[in-house]
């Protein structure tokens, strides 16, 4: 597991701005927080079958970002058997931090990004957590 | 998502590892908000390809533009494999090869020449609904 990363999913749903919250998410934690611990993969090439990104998301642990209790980000990974370690859902965060209305698609508005900002943090001690327990066992 | 006639679907790839993702969603919200809002409907494909019905339908019935990032054309397959063939597949790659000097490389918030960029997709897409809904017409 030493060389291993947490692959880090989002569900991008572009109707909402909450699937934008996901996708910023990810990237504060793919770019910025953890950028040696972790790395994305395209979602749709995964559920078409990508031979890369299926043989990705099989030999390293998964946290999927969905934006909605769809959860399409979940859904789509434990179909191409991924080993989901974690899952996160933007409304559960939006639900606990009321006082954030996040807006736009196509550029999230300061309140949105605030609450990607909680969830990547959030998200980011996941992965320590993740890569500690694989390490240990 | 409510079925409509006389609208078009988009419908794009998102792609999360690469920049030309991120163009290929930007492009579509452009044409959606602001080009064509009266002609036009995003479907979603993460719901799509997990089994969204409606999503499915919609491209199904009514014309569909797949709008892809790379020559992977993600868009472009889940649609043909589970509604039918897109009428059209805007592929943002390619797009690029005409400007030259508009550069690419941030995945989460883009720059105004991504942004000038992401504009000339979103016009490629919008000439190409126009074209589907004058040949609609005319028939």
């Amino acid at each position: 597991m030493e060389n291993h990363k947490v692959i880090v999913v989002p569900c991008s749903g572009i109707g909402k701005s909450l699937g934008t919250v996901g996708r910023v998410t990810t990237y504060k934690v793919v770019e910025r927080m953890r950028p040696e611990k972790t790395r994305t993969v395209c979602l749709a090439l995964l559920t078409m079958g990508d031979a890369d990104a299926l043989r990705l998301v099989r030999e390293n642990p998964c946290i999927s970002v969905d934006g909605c209790p769809a959860q399409c980000s979940k859904k789509n990974i434990e179909a191409s058997m991924g080993k989901l370690a974690h899952n996160v859902v933007v409304t559960d965060f939006l639900r606990k931090n009321r006082s954030l209305k996040p807006e736009g698609v196509i550029e999230l508005n300061d309140q949105g990004d605030k609450l990607a900002e909680i969830i990547a943090k959030a998200l980011s001690e996941k992965v320590d957590e993740i890569l500690h327990e694989a390490k240990c066992e | 998502m409510t079925l409509a006639t006389g609208k078009v679907g988009i419908i794009c790839c998102n792609g999360e590892d690469f920049a030309e993702g991120t163009i290929s969603r930007v492009a579509t919200r452009l044409v959606l908000e602001k080009l064509r809002p009266d002609q036009t409907v995003t479907l979603c494909l993460p719901l799509f390809l997990a089994g969204g019905e409606d999503e499915r339908a919609f491209a199904r019935v009514f014309p569909t533009i797949a709008v892809d990032g790379c020559s992977k054309k993600c868009a472009e397959a889940g649609t043909k494999k589970f509604s039918g063939k897109p009428v059209a597949t805007i592929l943002v790659s390619e797009v690029m090869k005409k400007y030259p000097h508009l550069k690419v490389k941030s995945r989460e918030k883009l720059e105004p020449q991504e942004m000038e960029l992401a504009m000339k997709v979103a016009e490629e897409i919008a000439k190409k609904v126009d074209e589907i809904l004058c040949k609609k017409a005319k028939k």
